[in-house]
Formats: structure tokens, C-alpha cells, sequence
């Protein structure tokens, strides 16, 4: 259950539209069940008080709709990030990928969010109703209820938060939160401790079901490129399909190269796959990595860092300290 | 009609097996999907399988011819070969539905053969549905997933699973399983008790009422268009769990020695769909999106009897990572009734 | 293995002759390995060529029917395919599928009628199948007039042809206007659209019209201006295609194909659909 109410948001939103300090507001739409929340743009006071909403549905972080939307607001955009979303902010001002002044950033607090599919593993088919409460409760068109803990179905990204601190924003509604020690590179060392073939025969396994609908990279705060290089036929791999089965991984290992130092760990990657493969796992491995490499680095944390791929120093490792280092 | 027990549903499968590739929903690691059967190889009781059946057909990635190119000549390689014979089992009447939606694409002519090899070689044993879930809105399309349709048809009641072929392909090969005859009682009685859920699904009130051919310009310039697709990421997610989207693009791979003309899943979601060498006719993701939606509740029942190229499956509910689906916008464009 | 015809796999085309008609026009005469036309067509009618390794992409056949020898393409140079066309040489392989679209209603809706063909640019090579069509039946239609424009003198494209040809047959009359003066050019200078006004034609034509969507819009609000009514304008369409048989999905606009409905279109047929060409 979040700690801050939907009628709150909602309140400073009609506010701020209506002294005109904003134009618009970014904010999360009811759906057509009480758990299929869409991320979407608020141009009235109506529109608002109808449909938003914040509840244990909201995982949609929006720092990346800022790119686009910006660039055609007539104003100010209101968007409301919760602690992990103002990470992602922080990382694409870091990466000048939108305009600071044309956003009006609210920090707000979360305390995890919900994941359907472990919802849906506990409850069945036909869930006729949701209530976010202490628990959450769960109806069904077959006469069965559940309560559910809410820590037992969050989302992996909230599992192994790791901050509840707002790094980035103009105003903060609710207490602001610390960062917190979490244990995100559990399974990473899970996986480095494998052999490299049960390591690759797990890989090979998860990505095999990758349909390359391109939604990692859709939702990916650190994917901004105007042209992906996938989708560029002049680059030789631009694809729509992977072509064999080496393919299919190739795209995935670039793309956590490509945003290697520079992923917040977001999570979004892993939320959106329909085929529900772990991406964010390859991420983490490469902050892992860059955290014992260089030091413990958390990109997005403020604006204007240097990461350390993208750094030079004379304490840096040399190349071949870092192959042996590996598995370390 | 015919039932077997579901002790013998092993050996049923077994003996299907011998003569033709059977492929039927499984669980693995917490998802169902279509899966090769060998012995050991559960049927699952999920309600439907996270990727649709349309690969059987219309494979993601299919190769379709091959070039050897030497100096200034080129040879042309016919690669294809006549499709084995193969059998989907708990096939479920939303994408039953879906062939029959596909092939008014792949077999009016021109013809495509690769897709009718597949189609001949391939056998349909479908599934009635006994529980619904919220995201399905198949009667929506007047799909009855009481009665299924398909080659064969199987329902899962408590005592048994009974059978009934409803081809002659399908006639053929449930002669060879040795079935025993059964009444009728237990699969009426399972339909009626689905019908009377079906009433009660959130969607069952969905109509189609506003859409469908001769619609276009009306539908084609509402302003809803904006706001329905002004968070979507143009990613491919709907279009690829979708049943029935059968746009594909043709690309060249240059293996070194020769060159592979293939073709994959392509989508009217992204951005380079209708690009060009000398521009592109729909720049905008609204115009991408409404595309997408337009073609199945406007554009294709006009070519195709007033048939609409949505299956009521819910894939593209529980997938789409804005949470934004033909639901929605059906609601929103064509003021359906709650 | 498979028997069946299969639409999407094409025959080996080998180049013949290549021309280079305006700086980034080239002409390729193309035939089957043993020397015949491909496939016989109608005009308008386009073809699907392919470089393997390179991509395909539809052309317009810009030669008559009536030519049983051999097709021609004018391929301006604009992406990847043509780019690698320009740069072939004679005896050079490629691929070649067809025909496809729906032609131009040269024995119907065209006969006995007045004939105007306005084009500007490349556009004129899908007319010029149309042009040499109706040329090569004169008896079978009424007057025929042709306005033509390019950027400059050089840019016109069969230009000879336009010249030693279709100027000199009885009953054709050409106006051809390019848009900047240039030395050794005495002829009209000016926009397609503005000559057509000026020109004013007789409205018991039927128009076949074909160019940049710029021009189109200005030519056809100056036809309307003159009296012109949408039935009697006839246009081709260029979209992206794949599959050239109405089943990838590209080149869907409305219910319609354009590979398979099209390219050729009424103008009031093209009302009824979504302005998404």
C-alpha cells in the first residue's frame, strides 16, 4: 500500500494546472481493471479527478516521456518520480536529453509496487477486483478472495530497492527516504558463480523466448538514441527478428553494453518483457562489475557525474588487471 | 462424440505422436507455452499460452529463398520444402479464429505456399474453455470458446475429455486413437455452465457496435487518436503476441558465401514500417498506433465480410507495457457500452 | 519439395543497356538470361526488382506492352537499390517479379477519350508505358496532349525520346516547361501547376497525372479551377512495399493495398481514403 494518497497527487496537480505553473502533468491513468495503469498526459482539471491515479500499480517510471514531451510543451510538464524514476532523471539531464526548466519534478514517496503476474500466480484467473489496502485484496469472477501481503508479490525491481531517496526534484510530497543497503547482486554472484556453461545454458534459456518486440529497449530511460543502431539498415545488424539463435543474444548483450555505467537500474527492462526474461540481471552484472572495478558508482545519482567508463584517472585499472580480476 | 480417460491421455498423445509432430501448451519456468510432445511432457491447464499459435503457420523468421552471386550472375535457389506433418493439441477458438483470420491473407490469391504447406500439413485439435478470464472478450467477435471449432475438438469435463471431429482431416486421424463412444450429457452441460460465466466476465458487454467497414473516415479523424497513443513506446510487444497482425518484412542476410532472402515478424507499430528511400507516409506514432487499430476494427472487415481481425484472446491486455490494448481503444474511439 | 508457383520468388533479369538520362536518372533495359521479356504487362503496371544482398523495391515498367522485346525502368538514384543499380554495368544479374498493381484503364475508361498527361520530374516514367501505349493505338483515342516539366533542361527525362518522337506524331502535342531559365533552353519556364493554368485546357479530357505530392495538390486545385471535375483524374501511387501482393502489410492505406488495389487510382477514389499517401 503506498504511504501517499492518489487525492493528494491529485490536489497539488489541479493546483499547479490551475495557477498555470505547469501545463500539463504526467501521471499515471486508470485502467480498465483495477491494475492495468496507463502512463498518460493530463491537460484538465476533469481529465485529472476522473482518472489519475497512484496506487500499487504504478511502476511506470517517466523520466523518458520527458524527452519527447518536452520538446513540444508549451509550458511546464508536471511529473511525478518516485525515488528510483528520479535516478533515471538525474541520468538523462547528466546526458542532456531534455530541458530542466521545462519540467516541474515531484518526489513522491513509494513503497514498492505490485506485480501482477505474482498477483495473478496467487489469485487465478478472473479477477474482477483489486483493493490496495494493508493488503491487497483480490476478488475473482469465480467467488474467490485473497488477501495478499504486499511484499509478497512486489515487483523484482522492489524487492531489492535501493533507495528510497529522491535525488532529483522541485518539490517533495511525503517524508523523504534514505538510500538503503539492498541485495540486488545476490543473484548476479548466483550467476558468476556458475560455470561459464551453466552460465551460458541459462542465458540460453531465458533469451530463447525473446520475441524482439523491443520493449526493453522501448522503456529504457538510458536507450534515447534518436536511431537505434537496430533499427538502422545501414549499420549491417539493423533487425526485426532475430535472424539465429546467436542473434537473439547479440542483441541483448550490446544493448547492456551500450548502457553500461550509464543504466540506473531502473528495472523497466525486466517490468515491460512480456516474456517475462530477467534483463535487468545483465545490467546489474556490469554494475557489479564497475562498482568493484572503479568503485561503487550509482549512475543517476547526481547530475553532471562523471561514470567511470566515460572517465579517465590515473588510478584506473589496466585491462589485464581487470580479466583477472573476473568472478572476483 | 468420443471420450477417452485422462489416464489414457498419455497414450493417446503417444499414438498421435507416431505418425506427426504434436505440440501442445506446457508449463516451464512459470509460463505455458506451445511445446513438442515427448513422453514426460505435461499438458498444461493454463488457460492459454503466452505466444499464440500463429508461428505454426507463420513463423517469426522463415527462409524463404537463397542467392549464389557470382561476378555479375545470380542463381535463385527454391528452398522450399513440403511442410511434415504436424498436429497442435488445446488449441483455444479465440485463435482457432485467428487461422481462419490469417488465411484470408496467405491463401487469396496470390497465394502464399509457404504459409498453405503449413496449413495443409497441419492439424488443429482446439480446446473449449471452461474458465475464462477477465481479459477475454472473444464473444465480443462471435467466438463461442464452448465450441471451438477446428479439425478436432476436445472438452475438458470432470469425468473425461471428449472428443469430436468436425473435418475430414480431423475425422481421419481421430479414427486411428481407438476412442469410446460417448453421450453428449457432461459436454452440454460444461457449455452451459462457460455461457453462464462468460456472462459475467468485465469485457462480456464489449461490442463492436461503431466499428467495422465503411467506418473509416468517420473513425479514421477522431481525436482520440491522440491521447490514446501518447504514451505508447512503438515497441512491437502487441503486435507479436497478437494472434492475428500478419505484416512481415523481407530482408537479405549475407551469410559469405550466399545470400538468404528470409522474413520475420514485422510490425506497424515502428517507426521505420513505412519509411522509404524518399520519405515516409506515416511519420507520427499516433499514426502508427491508430493504423494498427483502424486495420482490425475498420480496414479488414471491409475486405473481409464484416470479419474483424481482433480474437478477443487479451494477449495485448496483459502484455502491452503502457497497459494500452484494442480494448481501450474500442471504448474510447467507438463509445462501446460499458 | 514445394510445387507451387510462389509469387514471392522472382526470376534472374539480366541488364541489357543502361542510359543515363538526366544526372540522376539512369534507364536500364532489362531480359530474361535467354534474351525474352520477363512477363508481359499493362501499362502502369510495376515490377519488383532486387539486388540479393541489397533489397528489393518496386518500379514502374516506364516501357510500352506494346514492346515484346524487353522491359525498361527509369530508376532515379534515391536509397540503397537504386544507389547500387546506378552502379551496374551491362550483363549485370538482378531479380525481377511482376507484373503487379492494377494498370491504367487504357481499353476502357481511357477509349475514345481526350487524353492529358501531366508529369513532373521522374514521375513521367510511370506515364511514359501510357504515353507510348495510347501512341502506338492513336486510332483508338482523341487528342492527346502532355505537359511535362523538370528542374532544368537536363533533368527531363527521355528527353530524345520526347524530342524525336512524340513531338513529331500527329495528333500528340507535348508542352514541356522547366522551372529556371537556362541558356540554351527557348522553351516555357515555369511550374507544372502554373503552365497547366495557363495552358487552360478543355475539360472533355481525361487526366493522368503524376508527380511530387507538391505538385499534384497545386496542379489539381488549378484543374479544378479550369473545370476539371475528380473522375477524370486519373494518378499512380509510390509506397513502400515488400511483398508487392497485398499481404505485408506496407503499403495499406484504408482498405486498400496500394501494391494490389493501386498504384493506380481515381481521384475521387482516393477521397475515400485516409490522406495517408
Amino acid at each position: 500500500m503506498q504511504k501517499i494518497t492518489r487525492d493528494i497527487l491529485v490536489e497539488k496537480a489541479v493546483s499547479l494546472l490551475e495557477n498555470g505553473t505547469v501545463c500539463c502533468v504526467l501521471g499515471w491513468k486508470k485502467g480498465e481493471f483495477d491494475y492495468d495503469v496507463t502512463p498518460a498526459l493530463f491537460e484538465s482539471k476533469e481529465e485529472i479527478e476522473k482518472d489519475f491515479v497512484y496506487d500499487d500499480f504504478c511502476g511506470a517510471n517517466f523520466s523518458k516521456y520527458l524527452v519527447k514531451k518536452t520538446i513540444k510543451a508549451e509550458g511546464k510538464i508536471l511529473v511525478f518520480l518516485k525515488p528510483c524514476d528520479t535516478y533515471s532523471f538525474n541520468q538523462l539531464l547528466t546526458e542532456h536529453r531534455f530541458d530542466r526548466e521545462k519540467v516541474y519534478a515531484i518526489g513522491i514517496p513509494c513503497e514498492g509496487m505490485a506485480d501482477i503476474n505474482k498477483i495473478r500466480a496467487i489469485a487465478g484467473d478472473g479477477i474482477s477486483e483489486i483493493k490496495c489496502g494493508e493488503k491487497i485484496v483480490v476478488d475473482t469472477i469465480y467467488g474467490d478472495k485473497h488477501e495478499i501481503d504486499a511484499k509478497d508479490v512486489l515487483l523484482e525491481r522492489c524487492i531489492n530497492c535501493k533507495s528510497k531517496k529522491h535525488v532529483n526534484y522541485d518539490e517533495l510530497l511525503g517524508d523523504e527516504g534514505e538510500v538503503i543497503e539492498s541485495n540486488r547482486f545476490d543473484e548476479v554472484a548466483r550467476l558468476e558463480a556458475m560455470t561459464p556453461d551453466e552460465r551460458f545454458a541459462f542465458w540460453q534459456n531465458e533469451l530463447s523466448r525473446c520475441i524482439r518486440c523491443n520493449a526493453c529497449r522501448d522503456v529504457c530511460p538510458a536507450c534515447t538514441c534518436e536511431k537505434c543502431v537496430f533499427d538502422n539498415p545501414k549499420s549491417g545488424v539493423e533487425n526485426k527478428a532475430p535472424a539465429n539463435e546467436f542473434e537473439e543474444k547479440m542483441f541483448h548483450i550490446i544493448r547492456a553494453f551500450h548502457v553500461a555505467g550509464r543504466c540506473t537500474d531502473c528495472g523497466e527492462c525486466s517490468r515491460v518483457c512480456p516474456q517475462h526474461i530477467p534483463l535487468h540481471l545483465l545490467n546489474r552484472k556490469f554494475i557489479k562489475d564497475i562498482d568493484s572495478f572503479y568503485g561503487e558508482y550509482q549512475a543517476g545519482a547526481e547530475v553532471g557525474s562523471r561514470a567511470p567508463l566515460v572517465n579517465y584517472t590515473t588510478n584506473d585499472l589496466e585491462p589485464s588487471e581487470v580479466f583477472e580480476g573476473r568472478g572476483e | 462424440m468420443l471420450k477417452c480417460s485422462y489416464d489414457a491421455l498419455n497414450g493417446i498423445f503417444a499414438k498421435i505422436a507416431e505418425n506427426a509432430k504434436l505440440y501442445l501448451p506446457a508449463d516451464k519456468d512459470g509460463k505455458t507455452d506451445y511445446t513438442k510432445w515427448a513422453e514426460g511432457v505435461e499438458w498444461s491447464n493454463a488457460l492459454n499460452t503466452a505466444r499464440s499459435p500463429k508461428d505454426f503457420f507463420f513463423p517469426q523468421v522463415e527462409d524463404l529463398m537463397k542467392f549464389k552471386v557470382e561476378g555479375k550472375s545470380i542463381a535463385i535457389d527454391d528452398i522450399r520444402e513440403e511442410s511434415e506433418d504436424f498436429v497442435v493439441f488445446g488449441v483455444r477458438a479465440c485463435d482457432v479464429r485467428s487461422f481462419d483470420i490469417l488465411d484470408r491473407v496467405f491463401l487469396i490469391e496470390p497465394y502464399d505456399s509457404y504459409y498453405a504447406s503449413r496449413r495443409e500439413h497441419g492439424v488443429i485439435i482446439s480446446c473449449a474453455c471452461t474458465r475464462p478470464t477477465e481479459t477475454c472478450f472473444c464473444k465480443t467477435f462471435g467466438i463461442d470458446c464452448t465450441n471451438p471449432g477446428g479439425d478436432i475438438t476436445v472438452w475438458r469435463c470432470e469425468d473425461a475429455l471428449y472428443w469430436q471431429a468436425n473435418t475430414e482431416k480431423g475425422e481421419k486421424l481421430l479414427g486411428t486413437l481407438g476412442l469410446e463412444s460417448a453421450d453428449e450429457s457432461a459436454v452440454n452441460a460444461q457449455k452451459e455452465q462457460t455461457a453462464r460465466i462468460m456472462e459475467k466476465l468485465p469485457l462480456a458487454k464489449l461490442t463492436t457496435e461503431g466499428f467495422g467497414g465503411g467506418k473509416t473516415m468517420e473513425l479514421f479523424n477522431k481525436p482520440e487518436w491522440k491521447s490514446l497513443s501518447e504514451a505508447c513506446l512503438g515497441c512491437g510487444t502487441c503486435t507479436f503476441v497478437c494472434p492475428t497482425c500478419q505484416c512481415y518484412d523481407v530482408k537479405d542476410f549475407n551469410t559469405g558465401n550466399e545470400i538468404i532472402r528470409y522474413r520475420c515478424w514485422d510490425s506497424c507499430m515502428y517507426s521505420d514500417f513505412t519509411k522509404m528511400a524518399h520519405g515516409n507516409n506515416r511519420l507520427s506514432q499516433v499514426e502508427r498506433f491508430r493504423q494498427r487499430f483502424m486495420h482490425k476494427l475498420v480496414y479488414y472487415p471491409e475486405n473481409n465480410e464484416g470479419i474483424f481481425g481482433c480474437v478477443g484472446c487479451g494477449r495485448c491486455l496483459a502484455k502491452c507495457p503502457i497497459s494500452m490494448n484494442i480494448v481501450k481503444v474500442m471504448k474510447t474511439i467507438g463509445g462501446s457500452a460499458e | 519439395m514445394n510445387t507451387r508457383r510462389e509469387p514471392l520468388i522472382p526470376v534472374v533479369g539480366v541488364i541489357t543497356d543502361v542510359r543515363l538520362d538526366t544526372p540522376d536518372i539512369k534507364t536500364f533495359r532489362v531480359v530474361t538470361p535467354d534474351g525474352k521479356k520477363a512477363f508481359d504487362h499493362r501499362p502502369g503496371q510495376c515490377a519488383m526488382l532486387s539486388i540479393p544482398g541489397v533489397g528489393e523495391a518496386m518500379f514502374s515498367i516506364t516501357s510500352s506492352p506494346t514492346n515484346t522485346e524487353y522491359m525498361e525502368f527509369s530508376i532515379k538514384k534515391c536509397g540503397c537499390v537504386t544507389e547500387w543499380l546506378h552502379q551496374a554495368e551491362v550483363g549485370q544479374n538482378i531479380t525481377i517479379r511482376g507484373p503487379y498493381g492494377n494498370p491504367f484503364p487504357v481499353d476502357t475508361e481511357f477509349a475514345g477519350k481526350n487524353l492529358l498527361f501531366i508529369a513532373g520530374g521522374v514521375a513521367l516514367a510511370p506515364l511514359r508505358s501510357v504515353i507510348n501505349y495510347v501512341r502506338h493505338y492513336k486510332d483508338r483515342y482523341g487528342k492527346i496532349d502532355i505537359v511535362y516539366g523538370a528542374r532544368s533542361k537536363e533533368d527531363l527525362l527521355q528527353y530524345r525520346e520526347i524530342i524525336d518522337e512524340w513531338c513529331k506524331d500527329e495528333g500528340v502535342t507535348v508542352y514541356l516547361t522547366i522551372d529556371r531559365e537556362q541558356a540554351d533552353w527557348d522553351g516555357h519556364v515555369g511550374f507544372v501547376p502554373n503552365y497547366v493554368k495557363e495552358l487552360g485546357f478543355d475539360t472533355d479530357k481525361t487526366v493522368i497525372l503524376c508527380g511530387p505530392p507538391i505538385m499534384i495538390k497545386f496542379t489539381l486545385a488549378g484543374l479544378t479551377e479550369l473545370g476539371f471535375k475528380k473522375e477524370q483524374v486519373y494518378t499512380t501511387l509510390e509506397l513502400k512495399m515488400k511483398c508487392a501482393i497485398g499481404k505485408c502489410g506496407r503499403c495499406n492505406v484504408g482498405s486498400k493495398y496500394v501494391c494490389k488495389d493501386g498504384p493506380v487510382f481515381r481521384l475521387d477514389e482516393l477521397d475515400e481514403l485516409p490522406n495517408e499517401y
